[in-house]
């Protein structure tokens, strides 16, 4: 494979300042008076993904994550921005182009279930992914070797089954492995383990890290599982109604957060070290309340309605990314760390 | 302890009959104290929802109960057993008693009437002397305990978000006052705020209204934080059961070490983990002796001919807990 020559950290996709408004079917007034209402799913998003790290995106449902994955998939158009492929600025629709671009950036869904076609055999999707990609020469070996990659082994076993005779977990190997056929530079994987049971998420974790290593890759792992992006990302960015909020190294973000969103995501993971005993009902309170409408988002910060440290600035003003402390790579959009609110 | 509330007895489930018969849930006793919340993990197909439907004998066919007794225990009255009420009486203990709320339920509200709407129905239903007043009165301040503002009641279910959905149902099943609720995986397809403010507001309720709560996942890291006890299902038995923090500090079951060991920690050191190897095992093809044997890593020469009883371990002392495997054989109890 050519690809696993590269060097590792190679830039392959980046996403500047990527935007995506999903327009609202208008009634009859709001025509007349020219209105544009528009849902806000995407706003002025900046990713890097590089050869043989993983970044993650992690953020509540709804608050645009799989709008990410899909435009740098090229399924959408972006309303602004940027996608830029090893630096090449890149916009895809449809025809022998898509391909070509799918050949080298290639998604993974959420529900194996709904991506593969109950009436087709694994062996018909696996090598319907390496033909339409060209790889296909040497059938038989190709197939093993992309089962043998996912431990699906032995590959005989596998390949005449349908869909339903596989568990959620085999299926999601078997989705893995298409996506594989494709020999491509970077996977996009929207909540790959999310319809799993927990008992083998960490096997097809483990895997995608697996084959990182060896293949050199360059992962997006979408999330809400804000410990899984600790597990697993090398890099963790958080997500909040469309905007990003905070990223950085996944340990630096993790252990010592910075916005009050990331920091409302952690304290909302299971902990098991917090005992029955030990939760305050009133506590829970704090955070309360859902993400907001994004065909009318709030002014400045979006999080500010929900915010427990919100400054009257915060519902004016969009917050820009701040460096935050003395790691490198560090960044928070909040203006808590603005320096004149840092140093009172 | 406190008094028990709900005694399952060696229940036995099957789906089909005869030769066809699949053993789904087998022999398995669980006790429910009152006011505390028992958690109930395993993978998916263990049998942790059939259980649920078993006890409340609403299982659909082919399921059929072949074996067992539900023994309630209603405050101040007489215990009997669930199993052999007739219908009418059922009814009553469904709604009144003992409230379920079902897997994927927030998508079960009827699209066509407002939420409010359908609150009042069930008290129309189970307390039709009730006025339409106090009807209207009473579900209001249930959707108010649950974190439903009251600008929402009016609402139908597809104005709201599927927590707020999941909030109303679990409503629903408190709005009778009943003394047991059941809820299998009522948080699985929210994410993490949404749920952690559901479960939050639950004990909360459960603190002030004083019922029962059967709790079903198969993430065992939100038990550990949220229940009083923890039982551990696989292959349609329970394999282990103790206080929630023996269970997270001490598991003696290979398999329930198997799920704390599955959930990447966001706290403390990074630790590689490997979840575990296999899959869970199919009802039809069920192995012999501990049907764990195949993917345990401890097993050894019993495990693939014998089936470990479920038991206070005879090696520890270690009161309130009890495990099914060979490396801690029970205490004979005659
Ligand atoms: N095709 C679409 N048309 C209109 N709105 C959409 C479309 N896809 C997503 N949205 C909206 O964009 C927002 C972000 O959605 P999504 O990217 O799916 O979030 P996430 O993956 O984080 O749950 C949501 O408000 C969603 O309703
Ligand atoms: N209607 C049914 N007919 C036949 N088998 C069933 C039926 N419902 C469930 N089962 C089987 O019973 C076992 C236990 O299922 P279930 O109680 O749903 O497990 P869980 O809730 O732990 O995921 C599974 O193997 C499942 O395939
Ligand atoms: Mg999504
Ligand atoms: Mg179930």
């Amino acid at each position: 494979m050519t690809s696993t020559k590269a060097p590792s950290g190679e830039v392959v996709l980046e996403a500047v300042g990527l935007t995506k408004h999903f327009p609202v079917r208008r009634r009859l007034r709001q025509i007349f008076r020219k209105e544009h209402e528009a849902v806000h799913a995407v706003d002025d998003v900046n990713l890097t993904l590089r050869r043989g790290q993983v970044v993650a995106l992690v953020g509540e449902s709804g608050s645009g994550k799989s709008t990410v994955a899909r435009l740098l998939a090229q399924l959408y158009p972006r309303t602004d921005g940027d996608i830029r492929l090893h630096g090449v600025s890149t916009r895809v629709k449809g025809g022998r182009p898509f391909r070509e671009y799918a050949a080298r950036v290639q998604m993974i869904f959420q529900d194996p279930f709904a991506s593969l076609n109950p009436v087709h055999t694994i062996r018909y999707h696996l090598t319907r992914a390496l033909k339409i990609h060209g790889n296909a020469e040497n059938l038989d070996a190709a197939l093993h070797d992309l089962l043998t990659r996912v431990s699906l082994t032995p590959p005989e076993r596998y390949l005449d089954k349908f869909p339903h005779e596989l568990s959620g977990g085999q299926r999601q190997r078997v989705a893995i492995a298409r996506a594989l056929g494709a020999r491509p530079e970077a996977l996009l994987a929207d909540e790959p383990v999310s319809m799993l049971d927990v008992s083998i998420r960490l096997g097809v974790l483990n895997l995608l890290r697996d084959l990182k290593e060896r293949l050199n890759l360059a992962i997006l792992y979408i999330t809400h599982d804000i410990a899984s992006a600790r597990y697993f990302a090398d890099q963790t960015l958080v997500m909040y109604a469309g905007r990003m909020v905070e990223g950085g190294d996944s340990e630096t973000v993790t252990q010592t957060p910075a916005h009050p969103y990331t920091k409302l995501l952690i304290d909302s993971a299971p902990d098991p070290d917090r005992l029955i005993a030990d939760i305050d009902p009133l506590e829970e309170d704090r955070g309360n309340g859902e993400p907001p409408s994004l065909i009318r988002p709030p002014s400045g910060c979006r999080f500010h309605p929900r915010c427990p440290s919100a400054m009257p600035r915060c519902s004016t003003d969009l917050p820009v990314p701040l460096q935050i402390g003395d790691t490198p790579g560090h960044w928070a959009a909040c203006w808590l760390y603005d320096s004149p609110e840092v140093a009172s | 302890m406190s008094q028990p509330v709900l005694e399952i007895r060696n229940l036995n489930v099957d789906y089909g009959l005869g030769d066809k018969a699949v053993h789904a849930v087998r022999d398995v006793s669980l006790t429910l104290h009152r006011g505390e919340v028992l958690g109930l993990a395993g993978e998916s197909g263990s049998g942790k929802s059939t259980l649920a439907y078993g006890l409340t004998r609403l299982l659909p066919p082919p399921g059929v109960i072949t074996g067992g007794q539900v023994i309630y225990h209603p405050e101040g009255g007489q215990p009997y057993d669930v199993l052999a009420l007739t219908d009418r009486k059922l009814r009553q203990f469904r709604w009144a008693e003992t409230a379920i709320v079902f897997q994927g339920a927030m998508n079960s509200l009827n699209p066509v009437h407002k939420i409010s709407t359908q609150l009042t129905d069930v008290l129309r239903a189970h307390e039709p002397k009730m006025s339409e007043h106090t009807r209207g009165a009473r579900a209001r301040e249930m959707l108010k305990l649950v974190g439903i503002s009251p600008d929402r009641m009016d609402a139908y279910p597809h104005q709201l978000s599927g927590g707020m959905r999941q909030r109303v149902m679990i409503g629903m099943a408190l709005i009778l006052q009943p003394q047991v609720v059941i809820m299998d995986e009522p948080t699985t397809a929210l994410d993490v705020v949404m749920q952690r403010q559901i479960l939050g507001q639950l004990i909360e309720l459960r603190e002030r209204l004083g019922f029962s709560v059967i709790f079903i996942t198969h993430d065992l890291s939100l038990l550990v934080e949220f229940s009083n006890r923890i039982a551990i299902m696989y292959g349609g038995r329970i394999v282990e059961e103790a206080p929630a923090a023996t269970i997270y500090r001490d598991a003696l079951h290979p398999y329930s070490a198997g799920l704390l060991a599955s959930f990447p920690a966001l706290r403390g050191p990074k630790r590689e983990l490997a979840g575990i190897p296999g899959s869970p095992p199919d009802l039809a093809g069920m192995p012999s002796g501990c049907s764990f044997h195949p993917r345990c890593p401890k097993a050894f020469d019993p495990c693939p001919t014998t089936i470990p009883v479920l038991g206070p371990p005879a090696d520890l002392n270690s009161a309130g807990r009890s495990v099914a495997c060979w490396l801690h054989p029970a205490l004979e109890i005659s």
